[in-house]
């Protein structure tokens, strides 16, 4: 919302700088965006007079001026088209920097002439293009150049040249001045205020926060000369409770006030007409939408009644809107003429030659009307005016504020104000607790200080007396008709804060929570997973990423196994790009596209994680939290000899890591088949807890899968599922068991198997551990051997068992036992043969 | 020859010896020869028994006397040559420590998380716990709830994604900002509550300074007595903090939030003279995060009597939040995984934030 100083000022006396009432605007909550004063923006920029205008020797389109400045005669070489002799114009010395262009001056030649300052185009200082009408009013002066230029009339006016002031303006005197350009402030109104889009609401808010003080004469309602002779009825009394209307016959309509037009200018609206423009100064002034109708275009009385299917209209705006269903339709008898509180419609709308205008303000329901500005789209003042709460009370006084500036502009004679339906109640009376200022805010505030401020923001409080004043009294406040934010005690607190301070509040440190009894730790354990995991891939080289939630859902059809497993209910109906439609099943695909992008720019060893949520539903249990990471590693040489390429294997060394770290043991995990297409299906695998529960993947990605996302293979990855991790047993304290040495030293055995090829090399470790639980404390896979002496179909496994007697030395007969053991419990379980 | 003229003769020739040999093996014969089982000195020894115990007593302690400093005499030479044998072979042994190690990949964390993980130590050492909520939300806990009746403009402000309506037609949303956290902590527990929430957050916006996906910390206090004055406390004490700043000033003022009332915005006193933002000094403010106390609407929609419980609750991007204090200019990089940007920007894994060790 804009507004100018002076516009305030006709309801605002104060002796208080521009610093200061932009101060109490934003600590009023009134958010400042924005100050411009244009007499800083223009200081560098002083009348001139051109004494001489000679034609530039290297450019037809340039002269060389000789002008009277501030800084003595300069030689100016200036391209406007009506510079000439005797013109009083704006200058800028070298050094200043031109707001239009965004350039500071220099003094450089231009076509070999160097030029001593700038002689400006209203554009060039960002103001009005011809402020005095003087340009176009001498136009014959200088017609003569553009047309020897080869300019036809129309283009020459359309040209322009530069400004052209008054000639009784002193040269040296501030252009700023010249232009008496009001200072404008743009602010923040946020949606509980619709009372700030109107001048009149700033200007009591300010008063109240006491910077100055607040005056409003009401409008004197002007008698109407004769009955109104439109008619007006409302069959939809719930979207418009109110309509009120005058009928103005035989105005003469022609351009608005000079200070009208100034005014609007000055906050970005163009003026068109004093009909329309009246509109728009009271929407601006009240927060009081009105509109006007053309009274010889309408085709008998106003209804206001719901739209239907069948409804159209052709908007101000140029569009035309139909199907006009749940909408809020002004009509008369040749159907809909506009949608109530949004826009009129372009067939009963005021132009130059309207002599009898009817005059509309009502009131429509916020929540319709914003429903109906949703479904048009349409983004009007009035619009952004209804949805958030138009002051009901507002309607008649709208009306008189108009009647009297269109009388002023246009003539004419007014009717009667008809009123149809009933003006709405407004904000209901609030129950305000006196001790809820101390209770929520901390502050002790007299009952004074209270109704003072109260009673400056339009509120009517019923204080009790003095007798009745207790801790525990209730004031009944009458909320003024311009609040429908207020409804109930809390609120008139945050007026009495707000209009206080907020620098008045205490300084009061919490206070130490009750529930901490020692205990300080507050995150879950699964933050504490996430938190780790997040730690030891970022230790083990790999860098953290944050990607979409969101991906393209052809891309997840290829993580689910097909389009027909991708849901709606994860489906975006508004995405923001076409390709970010569909809430992520996995990280994967978004993380090896990031590899391959960073590949591309040529880094050659990307290892990437994420931790964050994927959706295999819409439901909140739904929501997973992963960890995955992908590695795209080029084979690193190194002068020692090439690294071995990081492979499935590398992976599962991560994933181990990640899990050690999270105190889940590998063992207790079986390696199990891959699910999900995207994983290679002989170079993945699971890492199962039971037959169901998939705790991580681990492996190449596939390489259709990499194809369809465009990325290069291979690509290894892994995926954990910290919220599928087993929780470990809570112990009862914090002790941990008695650390035994083993004092013997461990024996260690190597046995080579040979197993049929399909036998897991996984099922030979694990049968060999569980030969003696007790004794055999490792077993390792150290060698696999397929090829000569083992037979089609076969492989040698050849694994390093490790002894640790227990209590005292065993002897070679107990050590072989053991051995003996191992290669039984091993042969049963896979038909393993000792190699021989 | 008496017996001690041998014995004379003995250590001066092995003595020589000794010095002469010239590597371990060398060394190990002259041993075997005069002091092995059958080596001279062994011999003499064994003469022993035949004497008197006069002669003994002259002859025992002479041989043993020889034997004694014959064998330090080995061993001495044996540590010499060992040595010797060492530096010849390290003669051999030498690198060019300038080639490179093997090449390891070095990690690094993410800013918004190590962000996020600087305030939760701040607000853990306040008491507050880590609270979550999902991200796919209903229109109830992210929009009414929060005192956001249907169709009020306030919803507008927030740029909605939606996600296709399920089989009822209700259409769920993706959450606009943290607050839903508020309502269901409010609704699973009883006060008195002390929690933040971080989390991503959705909104349909996408230029230089919005991403369509950004997070936000949300902060929920409710307790019996719990007023403005503590917020702003509260909140003064954490960010001064957050930011290392000793000199850190704020300034709260009255702002809209639909699910709060009194309603604020906390800014922070920071110059903006330089190509930086420095917090803690200037003259200019800079908006920092939403806050106020909580609406008696909010209270009431989850089961809380406004009349027995207040409390306050405050918001902010995070993002914006690390953007400020580790001078990064542009938001749009976070979602990129750009692998020089988190090189750049990113933390070392082990730099846990606490609040003894310091923050960053």
């Amino acid at each position: 919302m804009k507004f100018t100083l002076p516009w305030l000022k006709d309801y605002f006396d104060t002796s208080s700088d521009l610093p200061a009432i932009l101060e109490a605007m934003t600590m009023a909550g009134l958010e400042v965006e924005d100050a411009h004063d244009p007499k800083d923006a223009l200081k560098q920029f002083t009348v001139a007079k051109i004494v001489s205008a000679k034609q530039h020797p290297n450019a037809d389109k340039l002269q060389v001026c000789q002008v009277e400045t501030i800084d003595g005669m300069k030689e100016i070489v200036c391209g406007g088209l009506n510079a000439r002799p005797g013109l009083v114009t704006a200058y800028a010395p070298i050094g200043a920097f031109i707001p239009g262009s965004g350039i500071t001056l220099v003094a450089k030649p231009v076509r070999g002439v160097v030029s001593n300052g700038m002689l400006c185009s209203g554009s060039e200082m960002q103001t009005d293009e011809d402020p005095f009408r003087l340009r176009i009013a001498h136009f014959e002066e200088w017609q003569p150049r553009a047309q020897a230029l080869g300019l036809s009339d129309e283009q020459a006016i359309a040209d322009g040249g530069i400004i052209e002031l008054p000639a009784t303006l002193k040269v040296g005197s501030p252009v700023a001045e010249a232009l008496a350009l009001d200072t404008v402030i743009d602010f923040e109104v946020t949606p509980n205020r619709p009372d700030w889009l109107g001048v009149v609401g700033i200007a009591r808010d300010l008063a109240a926060k006491g910077v100055g003080k607040f005056k409003l004469e009401t409008v004197k309602p002007g008698p109407g000369k004769f009955p109104c002779p439109v008619k007006v009825r409302i069959d939809a009394p719930d979207a418009c409770p109110v309509f009120a209307g005058r009928l103005i016959r035989g105005v003469k309509n022609g351009p608005s006030p000079e200070w009208m037009q100034k005014r609007l200018k000055a906050i970005g609206i163009n003026p068109k007409s004093m009909l329309v423009d009246v509109t728009n100064y009271v929407s601006f002034d009240r927060a009081r939408p009105l509109h006007v109708y053309d009274k010889k275009k309408l085709t008998g009385g106003i209804q206001v009644r719901m739209g239907t299917a069948a409804d159209s209209f052709e908007a101000l705006d140029g569009k035309t809107y139909s199907n006009l269903t749940d909408m809020c339709v002004i009509a008369d008898d040749s159907g809909a003429i506009g949608l109530g509180g949004v826009m009129g419609g372009t067939t009963t709308g005021c132009s130059i030659e309207t002599t009898d205008v009817f005059i509309e303000s009502a009131w429509f329901d916020p929540t319709r009307t914003a429903k109906t500005g949703r479904s048009t789209g349409i983004r009007s003042d009035a619009r952004f005016r209804f949805e958030r709460g138009v002051d009901p009370h507002s309607c008649v006084e709208g009306i008189e504020l108009a009647t009297r500036l269109i009388l002023e502009a246009c003539g004419g004679e007014a009717s009667e104000v008809i009123v149809a339906g009933k003006i709405p109640e407004g904000p209901k009376p609030v129950a305000f607790k006196p001790m809820d200022m101390k209770r929520l805010t901390g502050v002790d505030m007299t009952a004074k200080r209270m109704e003072q401020i109260l009673r400056a923001l339009g509120f009517e409080p019923v204080v009790p007396t003095k007798a009745q004043q207790t801790a525990n009294g209730v004031w009944a406040v009458k909320v003024p008709s311009w609040r429908p934010d207020v409804e109930g005690s809390a609120d008139i607190v945050e007026e009495l804060i707000r209009i206080e301070g907020f620098d008045k509040l205490p300084d009061e440190p919490l206070p130490v929570a009750a529930n901490t009894t020692g205990n300080r730790i507050v995150v879950t354990p699964l933050q504490n997973r996430v938190r780790t995991a997040r730690r030891v891939l970022a230790g083990r080289g790999y860098l953290e990423t944050v990607t979409w939630s969101f991906m393209f859902h052809e891309k997840a059809a290829l993580l689910l196994g097909g389009a027909n497993n991708l849901q709606s209910s994860l489906t975006i109906d508004n995405p923001i790009a076409s390709d970010l439609d569909y809430m992520r099943p996995s990280m994967l695909a978004n993380l090896a596209e990031a590899a391959q992008r960073n590949a591309d720019h040529g880094a050659d060893d990307v290892r990437l994680f994420e931790a964050g949520p994927v959706y295999p539903g819409d439901k909140p249990e739904d929501q997973r939290m992963m960890v995955a990471a992908v590695v795209k590693a080029s084979k690193a040489r190194m002068w020692q000899g090439a690294q071995p390429a990081y492979d499935v294997f590398a992976a599962k060394a991560d994933l181990f890591a990640v899990l050690a770290a999270l105190d889940q043991g590998p063992d207790r995990f079986q390696v199990g088949a891959v699910e999900g297409p995207h994983w290679h299906p002989g170079r993945s695998g699971t890492l199962r807890l039971g037959p169901k529960t998939v705790v991580a993947t681990f492996g190449e990605l596939h390489p259709a899968f990499l194809k369809a996302i465009r990325a290069e293979g291979p690509v290894i990855a892994l995926e954990i599922a910290l919220d599928a991790l087993p929780t470990p047993k809570a112990k009862a304290g914090k002790t941990k068991p008695v650390f035994e040495k083993a004092d013997q030293t461990p024996v260690k055995r190597d046995f080579a198997f040979v197993v049929d090829e399909k036998v897991p090399a996984g099922d030979i470790t694990r049968m060999a551990l569980k030969a003696d639980p007790k004794l055999v404390t490792s077993a390792r896979v150290f060698d696999v051997y397929r090829g000569a002496g083992i037979g089609e179909g076969k492989k040698s496994i050849a694994i390093e068992v490790t002894i640790q007697p227990r209590g005292s030395a065993m002897t070679d007969e107990q050590i072989e036992a053991v051995a003996q053991a191992v290669v039984k419990s091993v042969s049963k379980a896979t038909g393993a043969v000792l190699r021989g | 020859m008496a017996i001690d003229t041998q014995v004379a003769e003995i250590e001066v020739e092995t003595s020589k010896a000794i010095a002469a040999a010239s590597d371990e093996a060398g060394l190990e014969a002259i041993r075997v020869a005069e002091l092995g089982k059958k080596g001279r000195l062994s011999l003499l020894m064994r003469e022993l028994g035949g004497m008197t115990p006069e002669q003994r007593q002259v002859a025992g302690p002479a041989l043993n006397g020889v034997k004694d400093r014959l064998t330090t005499a080995i061993s001495a030479r044996k540590a010499e040559l060992e040595l010797v044998a060492i530096n010849k072979r390290l003669q051999s042994e030498r690198e060019d420590l300038t080639l490179p190690p093997r090449p390891e990949p070095v990690g690094a964390l993410h800013p918004v998380m190590q962000v996020f993980e600087e305030l939760a130590a701040i607000f853990a050492d306040m008491g507050f716990a880590v609270a979550e909520g999902p991200d796919i939300e209903d229109d109830f806990h992210n929009f009414t709830a929060l005192n956001f009746p249907p169709g009020h403009p306030a919803r507008e402000t927030h740029d909605t994604f939606f996600l296709k309506p399920d089989v009822s037609g209700a259409k769920k949303v993706l959450r606009t900002h943290t607050s839903p956290v508020q309502i269901r902590t409010m609704v699973n527990q009883k006060p008195p509550i002390r929690v933040i929430a971080p989390g991503r957050v959705f909104r349909k916006d996408w230029d230089a300074t919005h991403t369509p996906m950004f997070h936000q910390i949300e902060g929920l206090v409710v307790d019996k007595q719990v007023h403005m004055g503590h917020l702003k406390s509260c909140l003064t004490e954490a960010f001064s903090r957050f930011f290392e700043v000793a000199t850190a000033q704020t300034r709260f003022r009255p702002h809209f939030f639909p699910f709060t009332e009194p309603s604020a915005e906390m800014d922070m006193r920071c110059d903006r003279s330089g190509a930086e933002i420095k917090v803690g000094e200037g003259n200019d403010w800079l908006e920092i995060l939403g806050c106020g106390m909580v609406h008696p609407n909010v209270l009431r929609s989850c089961g809380i009597d406004p009349e027995e419980y207040q409390g306050f609750a405050f918001g902010l991007g995070v993002d914006r939040l690390a953007m400020l204090k580790y001078g990064m200019p542009d938001l749009r990089p976070y979602f990129e995984a750009d692998v020089d940007w988190i090189k750049h920007y990113g933390f070392k894994p082990w730099l846990l934030p606490t609040v003894t060790g310091g923050l960053s």
